[in-house]
């Protein structure tokens, strides 16, 4: 049997998952935890707690900043120490929470029992209040784009959601978060699942993985043998399957129309494995979302591991605790070697879409040297978007952005999969990236004017 | 400590590189190249090692003295166009056109656009085909096999593609008699007639070629397969209608075709972007080839045809658009509203 994936493009880079049998630790708690007020998409949070307040494991400390945006809780105890601006992952100055830890005091109202709760035991749930637990708990998307979930939730009229896809492909190179979360918490990640389902109101499920892990679709298609609504897709191997639109092709066939269509204009709500997990906790246990999964990897890092880890944790203590820092030149990602973001300080703190630390040393860390573009077309050939990557990118590079809006540049998701293939080792995603930037504005600009 | 890098993603890089793909084609060509050593013998060595030798040399001397840049000879396009060139002139060409050749091919064609990736014409065949319309009597003298220590004084005699030009202009069926069987014309091996050009020699080595730059993924089989397939088509319909004009197999296996198909024609610079307008070149090209072959004044028209098209590459390369991600389903909803 061939099996599904998405249809256009697409590449294959080295795995990596050098974690991906390594169990879950619990990360050590911070002595200083750092919370930027802005770790989703949309308006950044707005801080409730001042300088010298003490807070508990499970604190709300800043509530949502407007209606895309969502709330943080501390997940730490002790006392706010200042509101301050400090260098995220995005290598901007941002506003943070910094909170001085003391001891580990958790908030009553959470539950911290291992006992599995199922949705049968709760009768009193509605879509309304699961909806609303979502949104009050935080929750954004966890695979690394972080908007916020109960948006997704409620589909625009015009749109009908028929299904809830969870993502659990885990494409980038090196990552294995994800799958450590489906090994060790199935149960819940369904559950976490059935409770989305219910909240929107759909009689269908899947599970997309990809067949390099074959452990997590046998353990996961055991486990929903019971409920026929849920279906475990296993999709061959192929980056970026974990793109939403992508995910939403390999699974149900359809294909997601350019911006500003979303998943759900073809029926789809796409979430992914860690997000569910949250949502499973934020229901059944009233445990609002303020640690992750996180893998810290790299070939040179002495012991990667994939650990459980408060926010607010900077990197630098994480990779002290693996072994620190390889010698020589590294690059330290907030995510994968395909789509993540490279640090300019160490001192960044895990965020809620903090997927993996990923230490790329020596010549990894470089870029290789850049020849002319022989013309090959292989950025063409494995866009996933159906776009021209030299076109875009020598366009944005002579400033003719009309042009580029007129050849898509705004479907471009920055998957990266031209650059990967470039034999001539272009910059082509730099170039698309800035013009891309000056073309949304200018599209904004117009929807402002009328 | 070392550094902290800091760049934009992606991070990872493939392991394709220019290099690669330009020594992958230089590995293809050598079954080719092994068979015209076979039939030419000492011609073949002298043509295609000085071919290559001043097309590297040109392109150094330029990179360096003219445009005073660092040379790049080591990402081998400078080898594959020198090889390429060689490829598609007679052994028994003297030294010193080839030099010309090789002067135009690089100097002219290749380095006045601003060298690698910017010319729009495949270096190679403006080099073959200035030297075609200035020096037309020695580029189409063609030997004869099985005489390797000859070079200059090799004896001569007509290609298949001139038996078949003849029969045309007499209208008479008969002269394609002469044509040597599909297997000889596969092989290389007809013992009577001029075998043409170094590379266009034997068609199977320039498949096992094609093969090979297939299995490596250097090409797509868009190119070469539209072209062979229109060339295949087109004249059959022609020796169906009127058997004067030769059977389809012997069109496709004679001449440059082949090497002009998978070598040529698949240039990554001269040749369109995307498959759709690869398949639009390469049905062009086969259909100019027979075009000229059949009604031109050159008995050969695979190498004008290719640069006809190459003139078009841009204008195709902006009215062919890969099928958007969305596209589809979009038209839908459009109908449906």
């Amino acid at each position: 049997m061939r099996l599904h994936t998405f249809k256009i493009g697409g590449v294959h880079p080295e795995e990596n998952k050098i974690t991906a049998e390594i169990e879950t630790r619990n990360a050590a708690l911070p002595k200083v935890a750092i919370f930027p007020l802005g770790q989703h998409i949309g308006a950044p949070a707005k801080p409730v707690v001042k300088r010298g307040d003490v807070v508990k494991v499970g604190t709300l400390i800043a509530e949502a900043g407007g209606f895309v945006s969502a709330p943080i809780y501390s997940s730490v105890s002790g006392t706010v120490a200042k509101i301050d601006t400090s260098i995220d992952a995005t290598g901007y100055r941002k506003p943070v929470i910094i909170i001085n830890v003391e001891g580990d005091e958790w908030e009553d109202g959470i539950d911290r029992s291992e006992k599995i709760e199922s949705i049968a035991e709760h009768p009193e749930l509605t879509p309304e209040n699961i909806s609303d637990t979502i949104k009050k708990s935080g929750i954004t998307g966890m695979g690394g784009a972080g908007f916020p979930t109960f948006i997704k939730l409620c589909p625009p009229p015009t749109a009908k959601a028929e299904c809830v896809i969870i993502n659990g492909v885990e494409c980038e190179p090196y990552i294995t978060s994800d799958y450590r979360l489906m090994m060790e918490h199935a149960e819940e990640v369904i559950v976490g699942l059935q409770l989305l389902m219910k909240a929107t109101k759909v009689e269908r499920g899947y599970i997309g993985i990809e067949e390099n892990k074959p452990e997590a679709i046998k353990l996961l298609t055991q486990l929903t043998a019971d409920d026929s609504r849920i279906e475990i897709v296993e999709l061959a191997q192929k980056y970026p399957q974990g793109g939403e639109k992508q995910l939403v092709d390999a699974v149900m066939n359809r294909q997601v129309p350019a911006p500003p269509a979303i998943p759900v204009n073809v029926g789809a709500i796409v979430q992914n494995v860690g997000t569910a997990y949250a949502v499973y906790q934020a229901v059944m246990k009233h445990k609002p979302l303020f640690e992750r999964y996180t893998t810290v990897t790299g070939k040179q890092v002495k012991n990667p591991g994939n650990y459980l880890v408060r926010m607010g944790t900077t990197f630098a203590e994480l990779i002290r605790a693996c072994g620190g820092m390889p010698e020589g030149d590294n690059k330290v990602l907030a995510g994968g070697p395909m789509m993540g973001k490279s640090v300019m300080s160490l001192d960044v703190p895990v965020t809620k879409g903090t997927n993996s630390i990923t230490i790329l040393s020596g010549d990894d860390a470089h870029r290789k040297a850049m020849q002319p573009c022989i013309r090959c077309g292989k950025c063409v050939e494995v866009c996933p978007m159906g776009l021209e990557p030299y076109l875009l990118a020598t366009l944005s590079a002579n400033k003719l952005y009309e042009r580029m809006e007129n050849e898509g540049a705004t479907s471009c998701m920055s998957c990266g999969s031209c650059q990967f293939t470039c034999p001539s080792h272009r910059p082509i995603l730099d170039n698309i990236l800035q013009g891309k930037g000056v073309v949304m504005g200018m599209i904004k600009a117009r929807n402002v004017k009328k | 400590m070392g550094k902290l890098i800091v760049s934009l993603s992606p991070h990872a890089h493939g392991t394709d590189s220019v290099e690669k793909n330009m020594f992958g084609v230089v590995i293809a060509l050598i079954p080719a190249i092994l068979v015209s050593f076979f039939y030419f013998g000492l011609g073949s060595v002298v043509v295609l090692l000085s071919s290559v030798a001043f097309c590297m040399f040109f392109e150094w001397a330029i990179t360096k003295y003219m445009l005073k840049r660092e040379p790049t000879l080591t990402d081998g396009s400078a080898i594959v166009t020198g090889l390429l060139l060689g490829m598609n002139l007679p052994s028994n060409l003297p030294v010193w056109i080839v030099i010309i050749g090789a002067l135009v091919a690089i100097g002219v064609a290749k380095m006045t656009f601003g060298g690698l990736g910017n010319n729009p014409f495949n270096p190679a065949l403006v080099g073959r085909c200035i030297l075609l319309v200035s020096f037309p009597a020695q580029m189409t003298s063609w030997p004869m096999a099985g005489q390797l220590t000859s070079y200059l004084d090799a004896r001569t005699g007509a290609t298949p593609l001139a038996i078949m030009k003849q029969a045309i202009k007499s209208g008479d069926a008969s002269i394609l008699d002469k044509l040597p069987p599909a297997t000889q014309l596969l092989l290389g091996s007809n013992p009577t007639l001029g075998l043409g050009t170094i590379g266009e020699v034997c068609a199977l080595a320039l498949l096992l070629g094609l093969g090979y730059l297939l299995w490596k993924k250097i090409i797509t089989w868009h190119i070469p397969l539209s072209i062979i397939a229109t060339v295949f088509v087109f004249s059959g319909l022609l020796h169906f209608v009127n058997p004067v004009y030769a059977n389809p197999l012997s069109e496709i296996l004679s001449g440059g075709l082949m090497l002009g198909a998978i070598f040529m024609a698949t240039d990554y610079v001269t040749s369109p972007m995307t498959h759709k307008g690869q398949l639009i070149y390469g049905i062009a090209i086969g259909f100019l080839t027979v075009v000229i072959r059949n009604w031109g004044s050159y008995p050969e028209g695979m190498s004008f045809a290719i640069l006809i098209m190459n003139a078009f590459t841009p204008i195709i390369n902006l009215s062919t658009k890969p099928k958007r991600f969305g596209e589809v389903v979009k038209k839908l909803i459009n109908k449906g509203n």
